[in-house]
């Protein structure tokens, strides 16, 4: 046996067939549909409009999502979005799923809080892959302080007036909607609610963000509003309680992040024992060396650690009971374990791994973007030291 | 119009099998299994129809162990009605499966029977041959194209030089060859579906027939290593290589 993307995998009691059956047929769609293409979408920048109804029609858009919407929810669980991720992260250009899944980010709230009439609006066509939604939070004044947005939304009449900026926003130049945080009441997290803001609307405005570390493949962009009018309609939950709404989407979003930075280190590994079994130094291979065989399986303990970890978690969340200080750190424990994997395997392939054309030069510039983006590392830290009351 | 399609469950084509050390047999612990490439094929071929109209109901029938459920799982995801298991244990020689098969046919009454040309395990090549023999069915083999008119279907072959067309009358077995069709991937809604839909299982004894083995594996081993290349200085060196010791020119 060897280590390989599928071998480095532990068992899991709670994969029955019909996971299996979804892996095999999304890795199928994935090794036809994109994996050829990757690596020109990510130089180019872009990915293909027409990837998101394919993506669709397989019902990787709609996983989870209630029916009537054109999703599918009936029998799905949490080891279907793991696998889902998992498979995702396999492409190992990170900007992939990062701009074809951003409405898992997007549309929970409103699936989760929003009217009717704005779910039947917008859900459909999301899932179906017409129009795209983007969650926009991050404002240039700061990202981690979620509590003191700046952009505010003030009534008029029926409308709210909104007026600031939000920037890092993934998906936010293709975006038909952004479920935005903005400020409707007084200072702080109390003041904060969550409003659906169409980018048609007069006022709006958006600029990309182009030059990035990675991501290449994923849309970023910044977003301006100039006395945008939107109907109070459009209010996603109560006014004021956005907050609360945010909070909620945050778990969901770090444990598919979780997902994928474990996979994206067992990338790494599988990249790096594919090298050390082939490249000869010193008269044996690399993989002979007591120092390289160390470093593959010290990547694997991490990752069997973090895919225990996942698993933990993902039980909790089909319990019903989801410990947020247990998920932030979570997501502490897959960024540092891809960190390390992507150092390590770096190293084995040597200079060949820094060359651009390889999943590990790409996942090695891809850390960061998941240390950081979803909640940063520091943060993270910080509210799972509060849930435990330090 | 029924269409019954035989789906066969063989190590996935992405595995490097290896022989099992004591050489008895190629080793499939935790071996990662698929539906065979023909078959999925022909089970791609049957949808196709049904969904034109031409066809009424896919019927996906699979003889193993009860593992090979999970190949019937996939052909119903795939878009087959219902499935059919005919039990067996161990490995099942073509013509004991071709035997298996004439009886679900007569069960059934199937107007078309899609098989994969062969499976790639065992590249033997033979079922939908023998299947023909045994049912007095017509047989159009290495199918690239398959259109059905009325009571007749027309058949283009791959073959040696080029392609053959064949004017079959129903019911008929056909044998799918690679460029038939490119199947398609099964959705996560009907993956969830397929869980719902009617499986029957059979014994060879409730089809009539008695599994005899006539073949014996006698040794199963790996090819022989490929030797590592050597690096030659000058094209002069290379055509003297080719000319004198490979003499694969003269
Ligand atoms: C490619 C990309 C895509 C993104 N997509 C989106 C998106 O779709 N939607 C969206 O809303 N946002 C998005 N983000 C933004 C991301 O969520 C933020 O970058 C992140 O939350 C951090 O915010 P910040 O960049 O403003 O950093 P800051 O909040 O300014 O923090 C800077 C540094 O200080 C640390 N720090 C901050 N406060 C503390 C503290 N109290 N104690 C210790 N350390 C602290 C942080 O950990 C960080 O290291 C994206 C970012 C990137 C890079």
């Amino acid at each position: 046996m060897s280590l390989t993307f599928d071998s480095a995998r532990l068992p899991n009691p709670h994969i029955t067939p019909e996971h299996e059956e979804w892996r095999a047929q999304l890795r199928k769609f994935i090794d036809t549909e994109i994996i050829p293409y990757a690596e020109d979408w990510d130089e180019a920048g872009h990915i293909p409009i027409e990837l998101w109804p394919k993506a669709a029609a397989v019902g990787l858009l709609g996983m989870g999502y209630p029916e009537e919407f054109g999703g599918i929810k009936e029998g799905i669980d949490s080891w279907h979005t793991w696998i889902a991720n998992e498979e995702l992260a396999r492409i190992g250009v990170g900007g992939i799923p990062a701009s074809l899944m951003v409405h898992g980010i997007g549309l929970p709230p409103v699936i989760n809080w929003g009217s009717e009439a704005m779910k039947q609006a917008v859900a459909p066509p999301v899932l179906a892959g017409e129009k795209h939604i983007a969650l926009g939070i991050t404002e240039p004044g700061g990202g981690s302080d979620v509590a003191q947005l700046a952009t505010t939304a003030l009534h008029d009449g029926d409308d709210f007036i909104v007026n600031g900026s939000k920037t890092f926003i993934t998906g936010g130049l293709r975006a038909n909607w952004v479920t935005t945080a903005v400020r409707t009441g007084g200072e702080g997290a109390a003041g904060v609610s969550m409003l659906l803001i169409p980018t048609d609307a007069e006022g709006f405005s958006r600029t990309a963000l182009d030059k990035k570390q990675g991501w290449w493949a994923s849309d970023t962009a910044t977003l301006y509003f100039d006395n945008v009018r939107v109907p109070v309609t459009n209010l996603i939950g109560e006014e004021n309680q956005g907050f609360k709404v945010i909070m909620t989407n945050f778990n969901s979003e770090r444990m598919f992040m979780s997902a994928a930075m474990e996979a994206l280190g067992r990338v790494c590994l599988e990249e790096a024992v594919n090298w050390a079994r082939e490249r000869k130094t010193f008269g044996k291979r690399l993989a002979d060396h007591q120092v390289i065989r160390h470093k593959i399986v010290q990547m694997k303990q991490r990752l069997n650690a973090t895919q225990a970890y996942i698993r933990v978690c993902y039980e909790s969340m089909e319990a019903g009971n989801p410990n947020p200080g247990d998920i932030a750190l979570l997501k502490v424990q897959a960024s540092e374990t891809m960190e390390f994997c992507a150092r390590e395997a770096m190293q084995i392939l040597g200079g060949i791994g820094y060359m651009r054309g390889n999943r590990v030069e790409r996942i090695y510039r891809e850390v960061r973007v998941n240390a950081i983006g979803g909640g940063s590392e520091e943060i993270m830290r910080d509210l799972a030291a509060r849930q435990y009351g330090v | 119009m029924k269409v019954l399609v035989a789906v066969k469950r063989v190590v996935d084509y992405n595995v490097k099998v290896r022989a099992k050390a004591d050489g008895s047999d190629v080793d499939l612990n935790n071996v990662k299994m698929a539906i065979n490439p023909f078959c999925e094929i022909a089970v791609e071929e049957a949808i196709r129809l049904r969904e034109a109209g031409v066809a009424t109901e896919v019927i996906a029938v699979s003889i193993g162990d009860k593992s090979c459920q999970e190949q019937i799982r996939t052909s119903l995801a795939l878009g087959a009605d219902r499935g059919i298991q005919v039990e067996t244990e161990g490995a099942v020689e073509p013509l004991v499966v071709a035997k298996l098969l004439k009886g679900v046919i007569e069960k059934e009454q199937p107007q078309l029977v899609i098989l994969g040309k062969q499976s790639i395990d065992g590249d033997n090549n033979q079922t939908g041959q023998m299947l023909g023999a045994l049912t007095n069915m017509p047989q159009g083999t290495f199918a690239s194209e398959l259109v059905v008119d009325g009571d007749k279907i027309t058949v283009t072959r791959e073959v040696d030089g080029g392609l053959q067309t064949l004017s079959l009358n129903l019911p008929a077995i056909v044998t799918t060859d690679l460029r038939l069709n490119e199947p398609r991937y099964a959705s996560l809604p009907n993956i969830m579906k397929a869980k719902k839909k009617q499986m029957d299982v059979y014994s060879p004894a409730d089809l009539g027939v008695e599994p005899k083995a006539h073949l014996t594996t006698l040794k199963v081993e790996p090819p022989p290593e490929r030797k590592a290349g050597i690096m030659v200085a000058s094209v002069e060196e290379l055509v003297d290589k080719l000319k004198n010791e490979a003499k694969v020119i003269s």
